[in-house]
């Protein structure tokens, strides 16, 4: 897959995109946002798109087929699909140009979905909760070819068996929401293979999966890819996952296509500076913060101030009407974890570890089924958190602050950032009106916001920047300790540092703890000084970061290293990835 | 799985059957006096004498001198056995008077739900997928009309209509020769001849309802992320939307089952007596206002109990039609 194999049909794309543009038709106008986009395919070749949200990558990839939801259209620009160049080739030379056919016509949909398949990113939404595994993937094979119901569901079966789908009998039975997430990403891809597709895009589609299951789905379709000479479009904000699979990539801003190149000319070679730019945050993350190594020098940690004892945290467990004991769900597992004053201490798990659900008991936003929570205040008391009431809380929850993930939705869209911010303040009932107005113009300065964003509601703002006003939020009742849950996983990658900067920035001046949760290890090696690894609502790996990172002992967090795509095409296939099987 | 469902649900059914009697029954206990008082006053009014002693002898043989739960437990034992009692009113069985015009009543509101489903079931799809046309505008017009027209005046408009402009006789759900004829094939052709009406007076405001709710449910479904995916495979548009969002937004359609059914029955009293139906509504009226107890308490137990079947069977075509129900 390097120079070497670069021979004739390198030359000849199966797919070809000619100047094409997007335009979506709004009241105030129309917005492009797919702009003059050229690119070209290769058989048994992948091409990634990258860029942040927002860029276009995505619509550009429902245009091909047309089938962008209105109020999108395609504007302009040809995709031409070399038929004779793939393995359905007739006699003669046949070249169809897919932006020309109408969208609903006929000629169209024969080639959704045969000629070229796609997949998407939501594996939860993107199948019908109510059809069966096999009459959605089945269906692809009986559009396009004309077999009978049998043969159909004997090649669905052997689909569901290529895609590495356990027990595929009983799968192909089964619905949606009985399948993990990964399992219902591998049915996708079975749907997309269902008639040996010339060209596969597959938009995002491991953004929504945990980084074990990416990487087992990227190998997965690898593996399919060097069977069947494949042409694959691969849509992506993941840089570490370009370098894992791409052949050539092309970089898009703004609906544009800033770069595209050859993978290895892109990483140790990028001229757009954009594309400089988005490879440098990636690789300043994956390092330990030097301005947090610095801070550590000059003010080391100190005793700890929250500490979880055999904290348990069970759910739904209780007893039914006939006296048969119900089995809750075992959120956290007597974990233990101490965070000491002045560090930042990094959660990390994947989905459903119970690494939130920990956070939210020591808040003691959760109540706890078992264990304690001590917390030592500022006048150096130590008390247990656990079986306090709401009113007795009052204090511990001014001390103890939440940073939520998702900017949008945590951020009441009527309410003005000024009130916003002063919520807490007002709620505390220590300050006058005025002197609140201050603080909150105080708070807009230190994470960073113009002072005119005070009249301004949520929506005038970016994602990061609304992350900036739940900081101020957090910060306002003058907290000892932040728990900022996956603060930075709804932010593009540039954003990232940016805000977890301005975390280190604020507890250098106003001498905060933070606990990190989050998926992403990198985010975690940038910021935090200790590590714990949940998985299953235990913990069963703390240390120092770099001590775990580099040398982790338990076997998930082994598997869970391994899985974490590396942002350097020379790595790949490098590293000896470790799958983690839980010893029953 | 779905049999399990089934089962549970079937078994859950039966003492909500004895609930729904008890209340029933004291619903028509509850008002003041009994059919004796009521029929003592009539009476009186008209000038007779009440012999009291007479008044008592007949109170100790129905049994209005019992504690409420034993009057209750007599009453729910002759239901059991396919008793339902004597109406004071017409000196008859109970079960002799409401068969018939519980039967026609049940046809009527069944007829109804159908011409609803019929109407609703494209018209909501064509406003969906046409979001804004001049189609969807029109329907949605008609269907703001139909919603805020009363049944009964609505029942008085068309029967002026029928009448004046097309001379046909539209009251009654049978022509006068077929009125008390035995059932004969002639009999139900003539009772098609004349139900439509009744059909699209009751129909038309449940029609209008469901046409917004699919409208709505269907425009939440039509741009989710699986619907992109079977586009993405190559399904025409039409087989699309039939297939996948359609299917899904239909639930609130099934759930129509279980609340329309009662409404139909019990809602259809006024526009029974505008155009002079002989179904359950207005016997039951004058039953309730002549306190004829048996023959009330027949009506609304049924009533109740055609409402649970309702409920039961739009439980059940969910768990069919929507697999995430039955595994919950």
């Amino acid at each position: 897959m390097d120079g070497e194999t670069m021979t004739s049909e390198w030359n000849t794309p199966v797919l070809e995109l000619k100047n094409l543009t997007t335009e979506f038709v709004t009241k105030r106008g129309a917005f492009r946002a797919v702009d003059d986009v050229s690119l070209e395919l290769h058989a048994g070749k992948t091409l990634c798109v990258v860029g942040e949200s927002g860029s276009g990558k995505s619509v550009m990839s429902r245009s091909i087929l047309q089938i962008v939801d209105p109020p999108g259209r395609v504007a302009g620009g040809q995709a031409l699909l070399h038929r004779h160049r793939t393995a359905r080739a007739g006699a003669g030379e046949e070249t169809v140009d897919l932006l020309k056919l109408n969208p609903k016509s006929r000629a169209i949909r024969s080639l959704r979905g045969r000629d070229v398949a796609m997949i998407f990113q939501e594996p939860m939404s993107s199948l019908s909760p109510v059809h069966r595994i096999g009459d959605q993937v089945g269906e692809a094979i009986r559009l396009h070819e004309p077999v009978s119901k049998k043969d159909a569901r004997e090649r669905t079966f052997e689909l569901l068996r290529k895609v590495e789908i356990p027990n595929p009998g009983k799968a192909i039975d089964q619905f949606p929401f009985e399948f993990s997430g990964g399992m219902r990403q591998r049915a996708m891809i079975a749907m997309a293979l269902a008639c040996n597709p010339t060209v596969l895009i597959a938009d995002e589609p491991t953004t929504a999966l945990d980084v074990t299951i990416q990487a087992e789905i990227l190998d997965l379709i690898r593996s399919i890819q060097d069977d069947s000479d494949m042409a694959v479009l691969f849509i992506t904000h993941d840089m570490g996952v370009v370098a894992e699979i791409a052949d050539e990539i092309a970089v898009m801003r703004f609906g544009k296509v800033v770069e595209t190149g050859d993978v290895y000319d892109i990483f140790e070679r990028p001229q757009h500076y954009y594309t400089q730019r988005l490879l440098n945050s990636v690789r300043e993350l994956d390092h330990p913060s030097e301005r947090r190594l610095a801070m550590r020098k000059e003010r080391p940690v100190g005793a700890p101030c929250l500490v979880s004892d055999n904290v348990r945290k069970v759910f739904g467990g209780s007893k039914s009407w006939f006296g048969t004991e119900v089995e809750g769900l075992v959120a956290v597992n007597d974990a233990e974890l101490e965070l000491r004053s002045g560090e930042n201490l990094g959660i990390v798990g994947e989905s459903g570890s119970g690494k939130t659900t920990l956070g939210r008991c020591l808040q003691r936003v959760h109540d706890v089924t078992a264990g304690r929570i001590l917390y030592t205040d500022s006048s150096g008391l130590e008390r247990d958190l656990a079986p306090l009431t709401e009113n007795q809380l009052e204090q511990p929850w001014r001390d103890i602050r939440t940073v939520f993930q998702d900017p949008f939705s945590s951020l009441n869209p009527r309410m003005t950032i000024g009130q916003i911010i002063a919520e807490p303040l007002v709620v505390e009932g220590k300050l006058t009106g005025p002197q609140i107005r201050e603080r909150v113009y105080e708070l807009l300065e230190l994470v960073g916001l113009p002072v005119s964003a005070y009249m301004r509601y949520p929506h005038a703002f970016s994602g990061g920047q609304r992350q900036r006003v739940s900081i101020a939020r957090a910060i306002a009742p003058n907290p000892r300790i932040i728990i900022a849950d996956e603060a930075t996983s709804a932010l593009d990658v540039s954003l990232r540092t940016q805000i977890l900067d301005l975390l280190l920035d604020l507890q250098e001046r106003l001498d905060l703890s933070f606990i990190l949760i989050s998926h992403d290890i990198a985010v975690i090696r940038y910021f935090c000084d200790r590590i714990a690894v949940m998985y299953r609502g235990r913990i069963v790996e703390t240390g120092d970061t770099e001590t775990v990172c580099n040398t982790p002992q338990h076997e998930y967090t082994q598997s869970l290293l391994s899985a974490v795509p590396v942002a350097d095409p020379r790595a790949r296939g490098q590293k000896q990835r470790v799958r983690y099987r839980e010893a029953i | 799985m779905l049999l399990f469902y089934i089962g549970r649900r079937v078994l859950w059914a039966i003492p909500f059957m004895f609930a729904v009697s008890l209340i029933a029954f004291a619903l028509i206990s509850a008002p003041p006096g009994d059919y004796l008082t009521t029929f003592a006053a009539t009476l009186a009014q008209s000038g007779d004498v009440v012999d009291e002693a007479r008044l008592d002898a007949l109170r100790e043989r129905y049994g209005f001198d019992q504690p409420f739960i034993v009057q209750y437990l007599r009453w729910i034992g002759g239901v059991l056995q396919g008793d339902f009692g004597i109406s004071f009113e017409w000196q008859q069985p109970v079960g002799q008077l409401i068969w018939e015009r519980m039967a026609l009543s049940v046809t009527l509101a069944l007829a109804t739900l159908m011409f609803t489903w019929a109407v609703a079931l494209p018209i909501g799809i064509y406003s969906a997928v046409r979001k804004y046309s001049i189609g969807d505008y029109f329907f949605t017009t008609i269907g703001f009309i139909g919603l805020a027209t009363p049944n009964f005046l609505f029942a008085l408009v068309l029967m002026y209509v029928a009448v004046v402009h097309f001379g046909s006789d539209v009251s009654g759900l049978f022509s006068s020769e077929y009125q008390d004829a035995p059932w004969s094939l002639a009999k139900v052709g003539d009772l098609l001849s004349h139900i439509w009406i009744p059909v699209i007076i009751l129909g038309t405001s449940a029609t209008a309802s469901l046409v917004r709710i699919m409208r709505a449910n269907l425009l939440d479904e039509l741009y989710r992320p699986y619907v992109t995916t079977a586009r993405a495979k190559g399904l025409s548009e039409f087989r699309l939307i039939m297939k996948y969002p359609v299917r899904i937004a239909i639930n609130p359609f099934i759930s129509t089952i279980g609340w329309a059914f009662p409404q139909l029955i019990s809602g259809a009293v006024i526009t029974a007596f505008v155009l002079s139906l002989p179904t359950s509504g207005p016997l039951m009226l004058q039953a309730l206002l002549a306190q004829d107890m048996y023959l009330a308490g027949a009506f609304i137990l049924l009533l109740c109990c055609l409402s649970i079947v309702g409920m039961l069977v739009s439980d059940i075509l969910l768990a069919v039609i929507d697999p995430r129900i039955r595994f919950r």
